[in-house]
């Protein structure tokens, strides 16, 4: 145990620490002699400056809509394979897809497959409509990423939902029934307060990476455009590869890292709940 | 069908554990793909040189005929790592940066050799060519050369080098009954566009893909023709000008009423694309554009010298070089290989071998005698050799300016601060925000950065 322990331990704690010292300095790769130290001005700057609050309200909002579309969707679909319907297996195989293809493959696929205005698929389906040259990707950016991610997560929540529906007695539904209930009271007083825990779940692990996305914003839109989908991963990105202000990016870094340990806290007790329910069976 | 739920309570719970460990096996996979960063690139023997190349059709070439390389200097392995332009960029910055010697040559712009060579993070080639008379220094063209020298110094030699023009179908304007001078005005050129555009067919195609590589590029070639200016002589910030308003209108407007749809996501190759498929009926970038058409395109273009307004000679001046970090530890046998890669003989091996249209561009004189070239390459030879002979990287715009550079401002902050101003513009493209509101940010982010060379 304790190789492994010092292994993790190394692997994960010395980059960090090094991260948290970078964000005290003032470090720009291209300026020689600039690396001195700051003291607290990389953080000030995080209130101050405004690419960084877009940013954060970009996270924001792309993480709670992702997550918030995705469980909808999610559940419907888990509800639907938990029913008897034909050919359920493959069903099931078909919609986890979308969570197993790269996100990087995938987000191509939606780009330029899909949405490009001179020989994407939806253009033309939409030409009836009039709507055969419209630009999604930059007319939409935000909404073009929500819906490519939304795509993306949705199986993920409904392999945990599908999973709690299943550990659902039919009898009680069945005693509910004899008891005048109709489905959707049953639905409401029945199975939803039975896969909440497991909703809880899927909604905190979600956007514990949701809040991380960054491949589908490369991708898809470059954070542009202007700034209209930089969310914190891709500013961070731009910070560093593109300005090359290491201590700056380290910042952002820190504040991420920060952000994602309250989310996963969260996230590991309803985990733990879940355990306490099982045990006390 | 059995229902599956009909299980007793034992299984459901197994049910129920086995999800928590999908669930945490599903977390671990996620973290651990979130963590495996990039790897470290290897070692190898004495005389294996790296060369990071950028992904184009001519270091492509370059790839193929490594072998013939190889045929003459057995002792020496070149290994070609190829990367799109923004990728290498990065990756090339962070070796020399970090002085990790991973590469021995890379390919560079006219951009980081002044910059580069000023840090001392590449290595004077002077010397080396001093030593090869059979290198004829004098016979690479003088513009490419002053825009890769810093201090009297040689300090990348040309591989490939470009202008910027305009490309015409000769047949599209003609039926509309339009005529298109040698060097024509922005102005023509916008009314050729109106008259051609129709549904099927548009006027066409400027980048507006954001980058300063990508959609800046153009754009700040019809600026600097406009009469504006990144910076006065004292370092203030002038995108605020009418100049510039100006400018930006024009372009915005003429890929709005005349350009191909979704120009947000247009760049070089997917202009390259609409006119090769006869979909835009002109198309204003490099003129290494022409070397790449295919069918009707190839047999049908026109070639003008790039649009003006108040300047003439608006072309833009780029040159992809073979550098040599100064953290190289094999040098000679890194110098023997850029010597033979951008001498007169590779680019007749490159005729006769792969076919005289494949020929790079734009970096000797000698090359545009050859009489093979100009059979291939007739139309446009002449329009990029002129072009590239007035592109001048010191004098590029109306009014003095304290930068060098004609498509870019030479100096480090220009990466994001050229980004940053084309998503600006991206957004007036995409009709989410206004040329003037654009201008207030695009005028902020330069004056931040005109401020570090304020003293």
């Amino acid at each position: 145990m304790l190789p492994a322990f010092i292994y993790v331990f190394l692997l994960t704690q010395i980059p960090f620490v090094l991260t948290i010292y970078y964000s005290f300095f003032s470090w720009n790769l291209l300026k020689e002699g600039s690396f001195r130290f700051a003291g607290l001005d990389n953080y000030t700057r995080l209130v101050t400056n405004e690419s960084i609050r877009t940013a954060v309200l970009n996270t924001v909002v792309l993480t709670i809509s992702v997550i918030a579309i995705s469980v909808v969707l999610g559940l419907a679909v888990a509800m639907l394979l938990n029913s008897e319907v034909f050919g359920k297996g493959f069903m099931r195989t078909l919609m986890i897809a979308p969570f197993l293809i790269m996100p990087t493959a995938g987000a191509l696929i939606w780009k330029d497959t899909l949405l490009n205005p001179l020989f994407g698929l939806l253009p033309y389906l939409l030409t009836p409509l009039g709507l055969s040259r419209v630009d999604w990707v930059n007319r939409f950016p935000m909404a073009t990423v929500v819906a490519v991610e939304v795509w993306r997560w949705t199986p993920f929540m409904m392999l945990i939902i599908l999973a709690g529906l299943q550990s659902q007695n039919p009898e009680v539904l069945e005693a509910s029934r004899v008891d005048g209930a109709n489905a959707f009271q049953a639905f409401r007083r029945i199975t939803l307060p039975l896969v909440r825990p497991f909703i809880e779940l899927g909604a905190l692990l979600g956007s514990l990476f949701v809040v991380q996305t960054y491949d589908s914003i490369f991708m898809l839109t470059y954070g542009g455009p202007g700034e209209d989908t930089t969310n914190i991963p891709f500013l961070l990105y731009l910070v560093a590869f593109q300005g090359y202000s290491i201590g700056q990016a380290s910042a952002i870094g820190v504040v991420a890292v920060i952000i994602t340990i309250v989310v996963a806290t969260f996230a590991l007790r309803t985990l733990f709940s879940i355990f306490q329910v099982e045990a006390r069976r | 069908m059995k229902n599956r739920n009909l299980r007793s309570p034992d299984r459901r719970l197994a049910a129920s554990r086995s999800v928590i460990g999908l669930v945490l096996g599903l977390m671990v996979a996620l973290v651990g793909a979130a963590c495996s960063g990039a790897g470290g690139g290897g070692g190898g023997g004495s005389k294996t040189i790296t060369l990071a190349a950028v992904d184009n059709p001519q270091m492509a070439d370059l790839k193929q005929l490594v072998p013939e390389f190889q045929k003459a200097h057995s002792d020496i392995t070149v290994k070609i790592v190829t990367l799109p332009e923004d990728q290498l960029r990065q990756q090339v910055t962070q070796d020399v940066a970090a002085n990790s010697g991973r590469f021995d040559l890379f390919t560079i712009g006219t951009y980081e050799v002044p910059l580069w060579a000023k840090k001392k993070w590449i290595e004077n080639l002077s010397p080396y060519v001093a030593k090869d008379s059979a290198y004829d220094e004098n016979d690479l063209i003088p513009g490419i050369k002053t825009a890769l020298s810093y201090q009297g110094g040689l300090y990348a030699v040309p591989f490939y080098g470009e202008s910027s023009m305009l490309m015409y179908r000769k047949d599209m304007l003609s039926a509309k009954g339009v005529t298109m001078p040698d060097h024509p005005t922005w102005d023509q050129v916008a009314a050729a566009a109106r008259a051609v555009n129709s549904s099927s067919v548009n006027g066409i195609c400027l980048r507006g893909l954001p980058g300063w590589g990508e959609q800046l590029a153009p754009l700040d070639t019809v600026i600097n023709t406009y009469g504006g200016r990144w910076f006065d002589q004292s370092w203030n910030a002038t995108l605020n000008t009418p100049q510039w308003k100006d400018a930006v209108s024009f372009y915005v407007n003429l890929i709005k009423t005349a350009g191909e749809p979704g120009a947000g996501n247009a760049g070089f190759t997917e202009c390259l694309n609409a006119y090769n498929n006869g979909k835009v009926a002109m198309w204003y970038d490099a003129t290494v554009g022409a070397s790449n058409f295919t069918g009707d395109a190839a047999k049908n273009s026109g070639y003008a010298f790039a649009p003006t307004k108040v300047k003439d000679w608006s072309g833009w001046l780029w040159a992809w070089s073979l550098g040599m970090p100064s953290s190289s530890k094999k040098k000679d046998a890194a110098w023997t290989f850029a010597n033979w890669a951008t001498s007169k003989d590779y680019i007749k091996l490159v005729g006769s071998k792969l076919g005289w249209a494949h020929v790079p561009p734009g970096t000797r004189t000698s090359t545009y005698s050859l009489p093979e070239y100009q059979a291939a390459a007739g139309g446009f030879a002449k329009v990029t050799l002129d072009s590239i002979a007035h592109a001048d990287v010191t004098h590029a715009t109306v009014d003095q300016v304290p930068y060098i550079g004609i498509q870019y401002v030479d100096i480090d902050e220009f990466q994001q601060l050229g980004d940053q101003v084309s998503q600006e513009f991206a957004k007036v493209i995409a009709g989410t925000q206004t040329v003037d509101q654009a201008l207030v940010k695009a005028q902020a982010l330069a004056t931040a950065v005109g401020k570090n060379y304020q003293h």
